[in-house]
């Protein structure tokens, strides 16, 4: 039997498809990009506030807001323009194409952080004092991004408006108890502890420790959080999305 | 070896049983028609065989894989047009392809033969390059078959696959699907056309209420009710329904510019038609009679369920 490189190709063209087809929907385009430059607008410009100290937090933002975007689209606009079943009706598992929406979500995630953060070096005067940390931090925040997108994603519909706003009611309350507008080490109470649930949280901390050298935790522990719950999101995505199909189509 | 083999299949949805005890076996290179009224679990059945959907019990084995244990492996050896499925809209005919292609692992060099050789005989080789959002519904199904047979599936399933279609998709699909079978492939059809089913099919499966009712040749299930036979006959006006009481019309319905009378013993009807019709001065244009039909089988089975 050949089905472990069956089930790998199948990640790759799922991967491939989602990046031809959903890259440049319109709902990405505004949740993915626009938003948070419109939050960078809001909260940085004009404030007198310190970009170098803030870059690491505002990186993690883009980061976040990209790689989540397009995950809460794929699914339900292929039940929508019911394209979903003869996907599932290739050679391909639920599970390779919840890795494929994955893969996706990261790749879109990394493209557009990196050119932002490679535009942003001309303006920004910002260090990276561990390129190693920096890389990884990249690769585990993409992937936790993505992850919670594609788990937006699971409850059944095929209104892709409704996910899209479900998906920013669960992802604006994060972006402000993550340490990206109020520094970690600023944060007390309840707020703290709020900060303490969210995986963007541990990101932002990553991107400090590998940009400035300064972190509330450390890398290991960032990294271990951020591992952990992308794991466990794309594990409740399975749950979620094989429990919809014992329900039906 | 048997292309489809199904073992009491159960499929429920909450309190509903939609599937119930579902066995069938496919002979390799046979065409075999699922036919059963709306909502009878045709689509279901098909969403199991073909590992879109997990059976709660029963297993199905496609060219003696179980799909459901390996379901790669089971699905490499079909192609699937799922009922009101659509292709990739923003993708043109050609992206389309290929993309399906690559989902069966076909190399570049053989997908672009293929394509070409495809879209030619679907008739799409001028708007290969054209989104497909823009085709009409029977382009868009030729799309769709285009997809399951660009690796020349052993066993090919087709849910409704003429629904809707003009005379000229119809045509077209009909003769890909026979094609296909020449070829080699084994068909598993399901249709709401019992005329496509019975000129199609060499064997054909009646589902009914989630279970199966009937399985044969459509020559032998015909051959179940030949107490029911039918004289159509259409006259040079109008008439009404009074005009067929009498004995051994068991039921008469308007066809078109006729009207078929159903009967168990043609030769007394006949003689009554042309009694009446002399004694009424009522020309008769046509008259016909034929054995028991796929259709009437159908109905019988589906009714008494």
């Amino acid at each position: 039997m050949m089905e472990v490189p069956l089930f790998l190709r199948g990640i790759f063209v799922v991967t491939g498809k989602n990046m031809r087809l959903y890259y440049t929907k319109p709902p990405v385009l505004m949740f993915g990009l626009l938003f948070p430059l419109f939050m960078f607008f809001a909260f940085f410009v004009g404030r007198h506030l310190d970009l170098t100290t803030f870059f690491p937090a505002f990186l993690a933002m883009m980061l976040f807001f990209t790689a989540s975007s397009v995950g809460p689209l794929i699914t339900p606009w292929e039940k929508r323009e019911k394209t979903y079943e003869r996907l599932l009706s290739y050679p391909v598992t639920q599970d390779s194409i919840i890795l494929g929406d994955v893969a996706a979500g990261a790749i879109f995630g990394i493209g557009i952080s990196l050119l932002v953060w490679i535009a942003s070096v001309f303006f920004v005067p910002v260090a990276v004092t561990n390129p190693g940390l920096f890389v990884l931090a990249f690769i585990l925040g993409t992937l936790s991004c993505a992850a919670l997108g594609v788990l937006l994603a699971s409850p059944a519909s095929d209104s892709p408006p409704n996910v899209m706003i479900f998906s920013n009611l669960v992802r604006f309350p994060l972006i402000f108890i993550s340490g990206i507008f109020v520094p970690l080490q600023q944060m007390q109470g309840w707020g703290l502890a709020l900060a303490y649930c969210s995986p963007l949280t541990y990101l932002v901390d990553l991107f400090n420790a590998a940009m400035s050298g300064t972190s509330a935790f450390s890398p290991f522990v960032d990294c271990s959080v951020l591992i952990a719950v992308s794991a466990g999101f794309i594990l409740a995505a399975r749950v979620i999305q094989k429990r919809n199909m014992m329900k039906g189509m | 070896m048997n292309a489809i083999e199904a073992k009491h299949l159960v499929k429920r949805f909450g309190a509903v049983t939609a599937v119930n005890d579902v066995s069938l076996t496919v002979r390799e290179g046979e065409t075999f028609g699922f036919l059963g009224p709306n909502g009878a679990g045709k689509t279901t059945t098909i969403r199991l065989l073909t590992g879109v959907l997990s059976p709660d019990a029963g297993d199905v084995r496609i060219t003696g894989i179980d799909i459901h244990r390996h379901p790669l492996d089971a699905k490499m050896q079909m192609g699937v047009i799922p009922e009101s499925s659509t292709v990739y809209g923003d993708l043109s005919a050609e992206q389309n392809l290929h993309l399906s292609g690559q989902m069966y692992g076909m190399p570049r060099a053989l997908r672009e033969e293929r394509i070409d050789e495809i879209l030619s005989q679907m008739g799409l080789n001028e708007k290969r390059r054209n989104p497909v959002r823009t085709f009409s519904k029977g382009m868009k199904q030729r799309v769709s078959i285009a997809c399951a047979i660009i690796h020349r599936p052993r066993v090919l399933f087709l849910d409704e696959p003429t629904s809707g279609l003009d005379v000229q998709s119809r045509r077209l699909v009909i003769d890909t699907i026979r094609r296909m079978n020449e070829q080699g492939s084994t068909i598993f059809l399901t249709t709401h056309n019992i005329e496509e089913a019975n000129t199609l099919c060499q064997t054909v499966c009646i589902i009914n209420k989630g279970k199966v009712v009937a399985q044969d040749s459509p020559e032998r299930l015909k051959k179940m009710f030949d107490t029911t036979q039918s004289v159509e006959v259409s006259f040079d006006r109008t008439v009404t329904r009074d005009l067929f009481a009498a004995e051994g019309i068991l039921r008469a319905e308007p066809y078109g510019d006729k009207w078929r009378l159903y009967t168990d013993n043609p030769d007394r009807v006949l003689k009554y038609l042309v009694g009446r019709a002399e004694r009424e001065s009522i020309g008769i244009m046509s008259l016909t009679t034929s054995g028991p039909s796929l259709e009437e089988a159908f109905v019988h089975l589906t009714e008494r369920a």
